[in-house]
């Protein structure tokens, strides 16, 4: 058992939780319909018959929408993983700087 | 202020190793740009041990009126800068080695040609 | 002679003369070789768990190189003479996991590296990594960090370039190298900076005396800095995503324990070097803002990304934020009164999420290598129902993205529930960040879940071989042990791992002697 900061977490009671409400969750789906067919009920598409040959969509395509609203970070971010190495060590030596403020400003200013 | 001379070359060196990293777009300029800074480091690794009119810290062979340990120099940033230096030599070997196979493969050493690998 | 005393020396003497006997036993029979290199790995682990039971229940085991009595550091006028290796419950820890790891990886290499003539080199220089992993884990001294450093990176890079025949790797490689070699150099900078002060190398004894002027100051930025561009943090993430593309699999998923032996060091400095002596307020908002923007800038470009093990490399970033703000939290609240409620827990959850991280982001990699092997792509566009024919490796990648998604009942959950909460307690922004992360962390891992092994069947391909999936079990069963019983690792193994942080004093003490 693990203690958290507000309470404690238990892989294997959660385990047989688990368990536990899957078969009551099939317990329940045992009590339906039995007459219900496969293809007794076709998935609705838009009212379009449903394409017969098999489809796959491609990594690129998936969370087009969210990238897509996301334009003006993305085009920051390409922006800055450039691939030039100089400007990596650039990056490294800016941080530096601004580390070097950090850690001296108080003494500067009490 | 003569003592400080090499402390302002220390800082020196590596402002132009700096410089070369940082604006310099050949990559084997990068490299010699690394080899400066290490220099730069080695140098002030070797400053550190020195002390004025000091001699080699050798107890058998300590020439006579030497003051211990106050008349010699310091041993430990000598063996410092010595393993720095292989360890530069090691470096300096593999960065070139990769820069010969880059310009293999791309047929540039331009940084800004250089970079198949982005975003 | 006490074996056990001698355990730290062994560890990192037996794979160094291991890797050099390699070359020699690769002329004679290659099998030979590989069950030499695999049968050194397995003492390597069988060894570490020993040292580390040792140091668990025991404390801190010193040992001084060349000394007739090891456990003793001969003291001269309060200098410790000699290099003295010191493992406390941290460095235990972190050995646990550069043994697992490199265990691992040693036997999915067998089959997986098939081309390139120097594949006894390639062992040489894996074992090597190991020795520069181990080192870096084990010293006491700040000059012997350096020297490990410097030899976990050129190894790390040659290794990263084994496949020189795709110009990329040589890229990757090349930035690699110049990246951790001007870290390495501010090292060496801020150690000669020390060292000017105080004529002292060994990190225990600086640390007794160490007054918090200009110099400390200076190398503190130094150190702080090179070692946080050397475990990736954002923004000098860069050279991570380069690197971890182009590595063979095995070693992509050596270089995620070899940054985070970085990280060992970076926390090393701040807690043991300087602790409490320096402004940690500041220093830990530091560290809590490098931990958010690793985060989210980590997995914010892993979501479009086309290349699996760039993907996956985005992932290593973001993750290696919530380490960050696991232990930046418990930094920021050193020496409060609140440190031994919430930022005890605080800083569990950041090193617990470090040996989490390393198992399933290195089971991860090492299924995209697995696919790597069989369709010798990494673009994502052209894969597609691998679920058909791989079926252990989807089941490994499954539970591999579960954990890293932090979806119970896996080991990743534990470690950010441990995060969240503790995290809340300083500012709720904190914790919504890291939850918001952790979605898009699942919601990355479902692309390439569905992209790469649902759908039609697409490509003819075969099940992994043997000893990949050996590779592969290894991990999952770590990771699965560690989802079940979180409670046994946290108060046995990373409790005192946390402890050793925090104890400057004991970790002074145990090299100066009170």
């Amino acid at each position: 058992m693990l203690h958290t900061t507000g309470g404690y977490w238990d892989a294997v009671a959660w385990i047989v939780a688990f368990i536990v409400i899957a078969v009551v969750v099939y317990i329940i789906r045992g009590l339906g319909r039995r007459d219900f067919r496969k293809d007794s009920a076709e998935p609705f598409f838009s009212g379009v018959e449903l394409p017969t040959e098999k489809t796959h969509v491609k990594a690129s395509n998936i969370y087009w929408g969210f990238t897509d609203s996301l334009k003006g970070y993305y085009s920051i971010m390409k922006k800055m993983h450039d691939g030039i190495i100089n400007n990596y060590i650039a990056w490294f030596i800016a941080i530096s700087v601004l580390l070097f403020f950090v850690v001296f400003l108080p003494e500067v200013i009490p | 202020m003569i003592w400080n001379i090499p402390f302002i070359t220390v800082i020196v060196l590596i402002a132009v190793g700096l410089y070369a990293v940082l604006f310099k777009r050949n990559l084997i300029k990068i490299a010699v740009g690394i080899t400066i800074i290490e220099s730069g480091v080695n140098l002030f690794l070797i400053t550190l041990g020195y002390r004025k009119g000091g001699v080699a810290p050798i107890y058998t062979n300590l020439p006579p009126n030497v003051e211990i340990p106050k008349g010699m120099v310091l041993p430990v940033p000598q063996a410092l800068t010595l393993t720095s230096i292989v360890i530069g030599v090691a470096v300096l070997a593999l960065i070139l080695s990769f820069t010969m196979k880059i310009y293999e493969h791309y047929k540039s050493l331009d940084s800004h040609i250089v970079r198949r690998l982005k975003e | 002679m006490n074996l056990i005393q001698q355990m730290p020396a062994i560890l990192i003497g037996m794979p160094l003369i291991a890797a050099f006997l390699t070359p020699i036993i690769d002329r004679v029979n290659k099998k030979i070789r590989n069950g030499f290199v695999i049968v050194v790995l397995i003492l390597e682990e069988i060894f570490m768990i020993t040292l580390a039971w040792h140091v668990f229940t025991n404390g801190i085991a010193i040992y001084t190189m060349g000394a007739s009595n090891p456990s003793i550091v001969p003291l001269q006028a309060a200098v410790p003479i000699r290099i003295v290796l010191e493992i406390d419950g941290m460095s235990a820890f972190m050995g646990l996991i550069s043994a697992t790891v490199c265990l691992a990886a040693g036997i999915y290499s067998i089959s997986f590296i098939k081309e390139g003539n120097g594949k006894g080199k390639y062992y040489t220089l894996l074992l090597i990594m190991l020795v520069g992993m181990l080192g870096m884990e084990f010293t006491g001294d700040l000059f012997n960090l350096f020297v490990f450093l410097e030899i976990l990176s050129i190894t790390s890079c040659a290794l990263i370039a084994y496949r020189n025949w795709y110009g990329d790797a040589v890229e990757g490689a090349f930035k690699y190298m110049v990246v951790s070699n001007i870290a390495a150099l501010f090292v060496l900078f801020a150690i000669g900076l020390l060292y000017s002060r105080y004529d002292l190398l060994n990190i225990a004894a600086i640390s007794k005396i160490m007054e918090y002027g200009s110099l400390e100051k200076i190398a503190l930025v130094l150190l702080v800095s090179a070692f946080a561009m050397k475990c990736g943090a954002v923004p000098m993430h860069f050279w991570a995503p380069d690197s971890y593309t182009v590595a063979p699999a095995p070693i992509t998923a050596i270089l995620v324990s070899a940054s985070q032996a970085s990280l060992y060091a970076l926390f090393r400095t701040c807690f043991s070097l300087y602790g409490n002596l320096m402004d940690y307020h500041s220093i830990g908002i530091v560290l809590i803002l490098f931990g958010l923007l690793s985060m989210f800038i980590g997995v914010t470009m892993a979501l479009p990304q086309k290349d699996i093990k760039r993907l996956m490399a985005y992932h290593a970033v973001s993750q290696t934020g919530y380490m960050l703000l696991g232990v930046g939290v418990g930094l920021y609240l050193l020496g409060s009164s609140n440190f031994n409620t919430y930022g005890v827990k605080a800083m569990e959850g950041g090193i617990f999420h470090i040996i989490n991280h390393a198992m399933y982001k290195g089971l991860l990699f090492l299924t995209a290598g697995a696919i790597f092997y069989r369709l010798k792509t990494r673009n994502l566009n052209e894969m597609g129902g691998l679920a058909h024919t791989m079926k252990f490796t989807s089941i490994f990648f499954i539970i591999g993205a579960l954990a890293i998604a932090g979806i119970p009942p896996f080991n990743g959950f534990a470690s950010k529930l441990l995060i969240y909460e503790a995290c809340y307690k300083v500012n709720p922004i904190l914790s919504i960040i890291a939850m918001l992360v952790s979605i898009l962390t699942l919601a990355s891992f479902v692309k390439v879940f569905h992209s790469a092994f649902m759908g039609p069947k697409l490509h003819d391909v075969e099940e992994a071989p043997k000893s990949l999936l050996i590779g592969m079990g290894i991990l999952t069963f770590v990771i699965i042990l560690f989802g079940l019983f979180p409670g046994w690792v946290v108060n046995n193994i990373v409790h005192p791992a946390v402890t050793a942080l925090a104890n400057r004093i004991d970790y002074i003490n145990a090299v100066m002697g009170g």
